[in-house]
């Protein structure tokens, strides 16, 4: 469980999130929701540890963490997998290099134990053939899977995903989307998700925060966000002619 | 003001470099590999520059040494010196400067462009010594690169000299060997050290810090190339003040 309390980061002059306060529970995809521009990669990076906020706490699981050491966070650090926008594997590893990354890195497996372990993360996110292949040898789909692959294989504590959806054609995106949620709930993981894409809101979004202009506007979950009344949430959701229709038919079945 | 801030923000990095080491199971294979990437891959060019630059030395020196009263072993003399003191350490690596400089900021922006970066510290993973600790020690290799061309740099000197006609084997020889001091090695070693340490670090700067995408890359590559130049060409100045002056 992450809980945020009312934290504040600016760059210069420029406040960038003013006051955001929420919790982010255990086994549950949270999804933060908002227009270019409202704060929410910042966000992220602030419970990555890679900001530090300028005001506020983030509690890890009961750790405050302004109050834990270099060494503390470098530990906690490894407790986190993050899926970026871009995939970002490293292009000079092939897949199966790029899962062992980590093990490599900060386990004292033996070979065959690491071996092991990425051959069963690889195998649970669907791809077996791929281990002997370079990133730029398969497909952004795949690219996705690897880097949920390697984001996983240390068994996190908290998953991050920076927009996993983008580029994705909307089947791979589905795909992508039930394999975090998935994960989350098999593993008991603490999952954040900055999105923009609203199937992954209406499909996975257990618990859903909308941000705007740096302040929490709005939150709830993929049923309430239906329900709410809040203009700022439903110009955003609803901006598709699309959306609209189905949320009229779904508060025309409530009635 | 904005220079100064550059050049803490460079000795910053440096001192980041050396903080909590990657693994040194991991870092020798990535040392091995920065070898063969930045010297071995650059010795074709090293070797065919110098050998060319060592012969054009040599037949400048012959045409300019017309008078018949001063003896032919001075363009050995002055092959020697030029190649020794200036050539195989400053001017390869001012060359090494483009080819390896540019490689380096344009793999660290790449990484930087594709978040390769950020995945490497949401890991844990101290990116300024997984990155550029291995550059720099694979830079170390590079004063044998340096003593190649000073080889190579004479041997295209002799070369020139004995097949062009402008003076016999012998004169030559014995030009190459009058009043040969070995602290002129000792120096030449220590600048190329020092311009070691400053293209393996002075690149990979302009790569780590870079903003933007990959038109960005190609600018910080040439940015690196200029700047690299000129630290190399500053420092010259000063180690030969401080160990010949």
């Amino acid at each position: 469980m992450i809980e945020v309390d009312n934290i504040h980061k600016s760059f210069g002059d420029h406040h960038v999130l003013k006051g955001i306060s929420t919790v982010f529970e255990k086994g549950k995809t949270n999804l933060i929701i908002g227009q270019s521009g409202s704060g929410k990669t910042v966000f992220l990076k602030c419970l990555l540890g890679l900001f530090e906020p300028d005001e506020g706490n983030i509690c890890y699981n009961g750790q405050l963490y302004s109050e834990l050491s270099i060494k503390q966070r470098r530990n906690l650090r490894q407790e986190m997998g993050m899926v970026f926008q871009g995939s970002a594997l490293f292009d000079s590893m092939t897949v199966e290099g790029n899962v062992m990354f980590p093990l490599d890195m900060f386990t004292n497996q033996s070979k065959s134990e690491k071996q092991d372990r990425v051959d069963f993360v690889l195998k649970r996110v669907n791809l077996i053939d791929a281990h002997k292949k370079y990133p730029a040898e398969i497909s952004g789909g795949m690219q996705k899977r690897v880097a949920i692959a390697r984001a996983i294989v240390m068994n996190p504590k908290y998953l991050f995903c920076d927009e996993p959806n983008s580029g994705l054609d909307p089947k791979t995106a589905i795909l992508i989307d039930n394999l975090i949620h998935e994960i989350t709930q098999e593993y008991d993981i603490t999952t954040i998700i900055n999105t923009h894409d609203m199937n992954s809101v209406m499909e996975i979004g257990e618990k859903i925060i909308f941000l705007k202009n740096g302040f929490k506007e709005w939150e709830g979950t993929n049923k309430e966000i239906f329900k709410t009344e809040n203009t700022a949430v439903t110009d955003f959701v609803y901006s598709s002619e699309l959306f609209k229709k189905v949320r009229q038919m779904y508060i025309e079945e409530r009635n | 003001m904005k220079y100064l801030e550059a050049i803490g923000k460079y000795f910053i990095m440096v001192w980041e470099v050396f903080k909590k080491p990657t693994k040194w199971r991991i870092m020798k294979t990535l040392i091995l590999k920065e070898v063969d990437e930045l010297v071995y891959g650059a010795m074709g060019i090293i070797v065919f520059i110098s050998f060319f630059i060592g012969g054009v030395v040599t037949i400048q020196t012959a045409l300019n040494l017309n008078n018949p009263l001063l003896p032919k072993s001075l363009i050995g003399f002055a092959t020697r010196q030029s190649v020794i003191l200036e050539f195989a350490p400053t001017f390869t690596s001012i060359i090494m400067a483009g080819k390896v400089g540019s490689y380096i900021t344009s793999s660290i922006g790449t990484m930087r462009v594709t978040e390769q970066i950020d995945a490497l510290e949401v890991m844990g993973v101290n990116s300024l010594n997984y990155l550029v600790f291995p550059k720099i020690i694979a830079m170390f290799m590079y004063p044998f690169a340096v003593a190649i061309s000073m080889f190579v740099g004479v041997l295209g000197g002799w070369i020139a000299a004995v097949f062009g006609g402008y003076a016999p084997s012998g004169d030559f020889i014995q030009g190459l060997q009058m009043d040969f001091d070995s602290y002129h090695i000792t120096y030449a070693f220590i600048k190329s050290v020092v311009f070691a340490f400053v293209i393996a670090t002075v690149p990979s700067y302009h790569g780590y810090y870079m903003t933007g995408g990959a038109l960005e890359v190609g600018k910080a590559s040439t940015t690196s190339f200029v700047w690299t130049s000129v630290v190399i060409i500053i420092i010259n100045y000063i180690l030969t003040q401080l160990l010949l002056g």
